[in-house]
């Protein structure tokens, strides 16, 4: 399985995304990973949530843009070379990597790395191919 | 100095003898060889010979723009194809353009309006004039070289553009005169101060500034920065082009050479001539013209008329600088834009909804700066930033292309822009005009 990302539109205007975080928070929906990819003039704010369709919901009451993106939450060993080799297998698989970010997840030896990618279900059987954990709950 | 001192210092009931001669002329002229004219005065049931006195004028249809353009190429000409010497088109982008066809006097008759003009900014045969006005199918770059060669004086027909060549040439020749658009100017201003060139060892003494509207606040900028006298010149292509009205050296008001165009200011909504002093869309007729004569055409530009004996000697009617339009029309760069087209263009964009909002004004550069706010329709929301910052560069693409203008794009969330349950102001024009 892979990982429901909820990612919001951004115009670039000064407290957008702390209203984000306030709606979230408020309802008692856990964050587990957040990136933004910000342009000169919008962003795009990415999340992975314990509850994403309860989020997405949330948000979009509230009258934000959510869209649902399926990403792969890959488990990455915390020590030098770990993400390395996860890219080295995606690269000699054609598993193409459109983003990719980590998450807020910790006191474990292991880290995890969220990627978007071309083809998710190309990337979920090289994954199980090569039996390297995946995350698909948080 | 005045160029046609007869024409430009003659008494009231004199000018209006002659406007009149001429207007009951252009009305046979019209009612026999242009069918567009000829349906419209039947229709008003209206012959040329009920024109007996000059108010007369307002028993006469009016013209618009739609006219214009409904009748191009040639549906509004009055003589013989053969008899055209030259073309010009307006600068508007709306599809249609609309056609200015001059025969050998029309010309003439546009060389002495420019002259005039020209004269009243302090322009003589020896100054080297630096004419940085569009050249082409635009009357800005030829008219002003038309005025120019009438009175003899050195034109260097540099066009718009390459700031670093104009103040190079401006300095190697001793450029007297200047003539360009306003926000133009400011930037030939800044562009010499960022680069250590002083105006004060320019030759420059005068500038003739048009295209665009400007403010009082402007012509202290421009005449400060630039080290010059600048003066207001108004025109359009539909009656001819640059010319028919410039303010002479009291600078408070603008002679229209109401021999050749004669102005009338109207109610907009219900087209009532409205007296002097009182504030009105603009209408002119063109008076003398034998290419393409228009007869009271509605040129949607408010201002007001004051009459009386001028401090320069001239007697001709003054009209106050441009205070506002009656559409939402949208100069930009010296290019009209309509925000219906802009409007238009997102419609067609499948990603985009039709809430926009535009918002202008005059940047660091002092150049017009045009932002448009477009919604994303929610379903086109992307999670990857080149998808998006495609249909960005897109947008920015079509107004481009279509429109003409360099227009900043800022995609904002679905539902984000005010809908209002009246009329949308949909502009937000912080140029101060």
């Amino acid at each position: 399985m892979a990982l429901k990302q909820i990612s919001v539109f951004l115009e670039n205007k000064s407290g957008r995304l702390a209203e984000v975080s306030s709606i979230i928070s408020n309802s008692g929906i856990n964050l587990r990973a957040i990136s933004i990819a910000d342009t000169a003039d919008f962003g795009i704010l990415r999340m992975i949530l314990d509850k994403p369709d309860e989020a997405a919901k949330l948000l979009e009451d509230n009258g934000f843009t959510a869209r649902k993106t399926l990403v792969l939450g890959v488990e990455v060993h915390d020590h030098p070379g770990g993400l390395a080799g996860v890219m080295r297998l995606f690269e000699e698989n054609n598993v193409n990597i459109e983003y990719l970010y980590s998450s807020l997840q910790n006191a474990t030896e292991k880290a995890v790395i969220i990627f978007k990618v071309e083809d998710v279900q190309h990337g979920i059987e090289i994954l199980e191919k090569f039996n390297v954990n995946r995350v698909s709950q948080f | 100095m005045i160029w046609n001192e007869k024409n430009e210092c003659m008494s009231q009931p004199e000018r209006e003898a002659k406007q009149l001669e001429s207007l009951v002329r252009l009305a046979e002229t019209l009612y026999t060889k242009v069918e567009f004219y000829r349906n419209k005065f039947d229709e008003l049931g209206i012959k040329p010979a009920d024109i007996q006195s000059l108010k007369d004028i307002s028993k006469l249809p009016f013209t618009t723009k739609n006219d214009l353009r409904e009748t191009y190429p040639y549906g509004l000409l009055a003589t013989d194809e053969t008899n055209i010497v030259e073309i010009h088109q307006s600068s508007g982008t709306t599809g249609t353009p609309v056609v200015d066809a001059y025969t050998q006097k029309d010309i003439d008759i546009w060389s002495e309006a420019m002259a005039r003009s020209l004269t009243m900014s302090g322009v003589g045969k020896n100054d080297v004039i630096q004419n940085a006005y569009g050249y082409g199918l635009f009357t800005g770059g030829i008219g002003v070289h038309h005025g120019a060669a009438a009175i003899g004086a050195n034109i260097i027909p540099i066009s718009g553009g390459n700031t670093e060549r104009q103040l190079k040439v401006m300095k190697d020749f001793g450029t007297t005169i200047l003539t360009c658009t306003p926000s133009y100017s400011l930037y030939i201003a800044e562009f010499a101060a960022d680069h250590g060139i002083s105006m004060k060892d320019m030759k420059l003494r005068a500038g003739v500034f048009g295209a665009e509207p400007w403010t009082e606040e402007m012509r202290k900028e421009m005449e400060a920065t630039l080290a010059l006298n600048a003066f207001d010149i108004y025109g359009l292509t539909e009656i001819t082009g640059p010319g028919v009205a410039n303010e002479c050296e009291c600078k408070d008001g603008l002679h229209i050479n109401e021999d050749l165009f004669y102005p009338e200011i109207i109610n907009p909504d219900t087209g009532e001539v409205l007296p002097d002093g009182e504030k009105g869309e603009l209408v002119f007729t063109t008076l003398t013209k034998e290419g393409t004569p228009i007869l009271r055409y509605r040129t949607r530009d408010i201002t007001y008329l004051t009459r009386g004996k001028c401090a320069c000697g001239r007697t001709t009617v003054k009209m106050h600088r441009l205070m506002g339009r009656t559409d939402d029309m949208l100069i930009i760069r010296g290019v009209n834009v309509f925000p219906t087209q802009i409007e238009e263009i997102l419609v067609q964009m499948e990603e985009t909804q039709p809430h926009y909002q535009i918002l202008v004004d005059r940047g660091q550069t002092h150049l017009d700066e045009v932002e448009v706010w477009v919604e994303v329709k929610d379903e086109f929301f992307f999670d990857e930033t080149k998808k998006m910052e495609g249909l960005h560069n897109r947008i920015g693409h079509e107004m481009k292309s279509r429109l003409g203008i360099n227009a900043k794009i800022k995609l904002v969330e679905p539902k984000s822009i005010e809908r209002s349950t009246g009329k949308a102001k949909r502009v937000i024009d912080k140029r101060k005009l």
